[in-house]
């Protein structure tokens, strides 16, 4: 989508550096205004459930999108639409699923979060956490079977979700079968309102890399520039049939765990503290100062994402809801098996 | 030449994985060494990179094999035991089985239970677990009772492009002979009626056939005739036959290993009451395991399930009704 808006300067690292950054913050932009479009939705009662946003980690999850290329695979979890908006989710996706339209990729039978696109190697989470990163690697494990080269799985975390024993499950299989996988662990300090000193007692969750058989990295979850390398050096290594690898980001979730909530449990050391400013103000300082960009040219790629994400609810509502009456309450895809069919 | 339920099971996947290059076997020990029960025996030499071993991780063997069905593979899963299906039960439950629903996608996966009691098992190596997967929506809950139906039954939830729970029973594996595999088959959803008789229905499934037949027997000496109904697959369950059934008989008794509260024999007792109560001479009755964790010692393991001698009791009781 953003390929052709900037044209390359000097061919070189620096050059596709500089590209590759800019196409990332534009997909941060249009997933924070996407992010704020679906809180004020949700305030204004336009919206079923629970709305789950990803502000303050969207360079962690743009770096990861951007850093994909079809024909792999993404399992983004409740904070990445960034990272979903850059591997090729379209924005309307999320507003159909949130809003339960039937035209959206779930057809109102699961919402908000839980979205995905398999065909593009977008998986749509289950709430259980923990439990993508072993579907990823099936992905994987099945494409090399199919005789497939070159890809790579990127599994989106929490560092809550990383107690779960599916977690553990799962890094351990993806390094026993060797897989090209990359889980990125965004350490936004909280899991819900549970602080990290009652989650896990090591001294950093990249370290269990080591004893998973994974590499480990640890990067500033804020700071673009590094988590694009970082995520990027990742992904090649996997790719190119390095170990699996661990990325572990610091970063602060800068909303609630969801719109119910207004995270006052949150310490506001952490709050003031600079290691945890907001990924996309840091984003934007550093576009400035290295003059890849201006304030005008910012404010017309805000502009643009704003309109397209109006755009987008705008179609939505304009979209019938689900009819009961015509919806296919069939469970199995071999229909003369379904029970209580008549 | 004979054939054992469990060597049926076997010459039934060596079949799917020589017929279809999309399948292949993922499970505990099941790779050179053949399995616990030597079930997937010389596939890994036969097979080559398509008989995998895997971790003592039960929810990333189902999570894995998922992600692989979304790539077009079919996976044949076996749990080492049904009871450690309990560990993988959230992927079983909230991923395989939703994927269709939520988004249009097939998710054939095929997961081989070794399941049922058996003599010194005890409460960790006995479980039945038909009736918390037939609960849930999206899974095909299949429970062969013959060296015929297992061969048969293994190859179509291969085929079939949902997920299929396949419970194998322990107690077949080795006793149960049959002189040749099938060449035909009832389809999936089809209950079979194993004997005829006038007097009386059992509904059965898995090894509760055999004890239902050996009931049947015993009353046969007695003068009755009792029709015994193998259900075959408790999901989908085949209503059809069974009110045919009670409607020859006028009587029902149902008879399963899982526990009392709920399941299989609670369904098809509902199901006779509620659409069939007119065909019935005597209120319907089940028969079950008893309500605590299955027993280590042959005494009390006998004592805590169905066998032939409970269900002709039972029987003697609804037939004086
Ligand atoms: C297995 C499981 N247990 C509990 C929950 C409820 N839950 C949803 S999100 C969440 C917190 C997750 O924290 P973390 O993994 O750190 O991700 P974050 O929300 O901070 O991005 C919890 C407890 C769940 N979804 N899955």
């Amino acid at each position: 989508m953003f390929e052709t808006v900037l044209k390359p300067g000097a061919v070189g690292e620096d050059s596709r550096f500089r590209e590759t950054y800019l196409k990332a913050f534009r997909w941060m932009v249009l997933a924070r205004i996407l992010d704020d479009k679906l809180a004020s939705l949700y305030r204004a009662g336009k919206i079923h459930g629970g709305v789950f946003l990803g502000r303050g980690q969207e360079a962690l999850s743009a770096a990861a999108g951007v850093s994909l290329q079809p024909g792999d695979v993404f399992a983004p979890l409740i904070r990445d639409a960034a990272g979903r908006l850059a591997f090729g989710e379209p924005v309307i996706d999320a507003v159909r699923t949130f809003m339960g339209s039937p035209l959206g990729p779930m057809r109102g039978r699961d919402g908000n979060v839980h979205r995905g696109r398999i065909d593009q190697g977008i998986l749509p989470m289950i709430s259980h956490l923990g439990a993508m990163i072993s579907v990823v690697n099936g992905m994987l494990w099945a494409k090399r079977f199919n005789g497939k080269k070159g890809m790579v799985g990127i599994a989106s975390i929490g560092e809550g979700a990383t107690s779960t024993g599916a977690c553990h499950e799962a890094m351990n299989q993806a390094a026993i079968e060797k897989l090209p996988l990359v889980v990125v662990i965004a350490n936004n300090q909280y899991a819900y309102s549970t602080p990290n000193s009652r989650q896990f007692a090591c001294e950093s969750l990249a370290e269990r890399a080591v004893g998973y058989g994974f590499e480990g990295h640890s990067v500033d979850g804020t700071d673009l520039s590094a988590c694009l390398n970082c995520v990027g050096d990742a992904v090649e290594k996997a790719r190119s049939g390095g170990r699996p690898q661990l990325i572990v980001a610091q970063l602060l979730r800068l909303c609630g765990h969801g719109e119910h909530d207004d995270a006052s449990y949150v310490d506001s050391r952490l709050k003031s503290n600079p290691d945890f400013r907001d990924c996309l103000k840091v984003a934007e300082d550093e576009l400035l100062e290295r003059g890849w960009a201006n304030d005008e040219l910012i404010s017309g790629w805000r502009a643009e994402a704003a309109k397209t994400v109006e755009e987008a609810v705008a179609t939505t509502q304009r979209e019938a809801a689900p009819d009961p009456f015509k919806e296919d309450w069939s469970a199995l895809s071999t229909r003369h098996l379904c029970e209580g069919h008549d | 030449m004979s054939i054992t339920y469990l060597e049926a099971i076997r010459e039934a996947q060596a079949r799917a994985l020589a017929d279809d290059p999309r399948v292949f076997i993922y499970g505990q020990d099941v790779g050179v060494f053949g399995g616990a029960f030597k079930a997937t025996k010389n596939l890994a030499n036969q097979f080559p990179g398509r008989v995998l071993d895997a971790p003592i991780s039960e929810d990333a063997i189902i999570g894995m094999s998922v992600g692989a069905a979304l790539e077009g593979l079919r996976p044949i899963i076996e749990m080492q035991f049904a009871d450690f299906s309990t560990v993988g039960f959230n992927q079983i439950v909230n991923q395989a089985a939703t994927m269709f629903w939520r988004t249009t996608r097939i998710c054939p996966i095929t997961v081989r239970l070794p399941f049922g009691g058996t003599s010194g098992s005890g409460p960790f190596h006995s479980q039945t677990m038909e009736t918390i997967y037939a609960h849930y929506p999206g899974l095909v809950v299949m429970t062969p009772a013959s060296v015929e139906d297992a061969y048969s039954m293994l190859l179509e939830a291969v085929a079939i492009d949902d997920p299929v729970i396949f419970c194998e029973h322990k107690l077949l594996y080795y006793h149960l002979k049959a002189e040749k595999l099938p060449t035909e088959a009832l389809p999936v959803g089809k209950a079979r009626i194993t004997r005829e008789g006038r007097d009386m229905t059992v509904v059965a499934y898995s090894a509760m056939v055999h004890e239902a037949i050996a009931a049947a027997d015993e009353l046969a000496l007695e003068g009755y005739q009792i029709e015994v109904v193998d259900l075959r697959s408790v999901k989908p369950l085949d209503t059809d036959t069974v009110m045919a059934s009670v409607a020859r008989t006028g009587r029902l008794l149902c008879v399963g290993e899982s526990w009392p509260w709920g399941g299989v024999t609670a369904e098809v007792v509902a199901r006779v009451t509620q659409e069939g109560f007119g065909l019935l001479d005597a209120p319907p009755q089940r028969l079950n395991a008893k309500d605590t964790p299955v027993p280590y010692h042959p005494n009390l393991w006998a004592a805590h399930r169905p066998t032939a001698r409970r269900i002709a009791a039972a029987a003697r009781n609804l037939l004086r009704q």
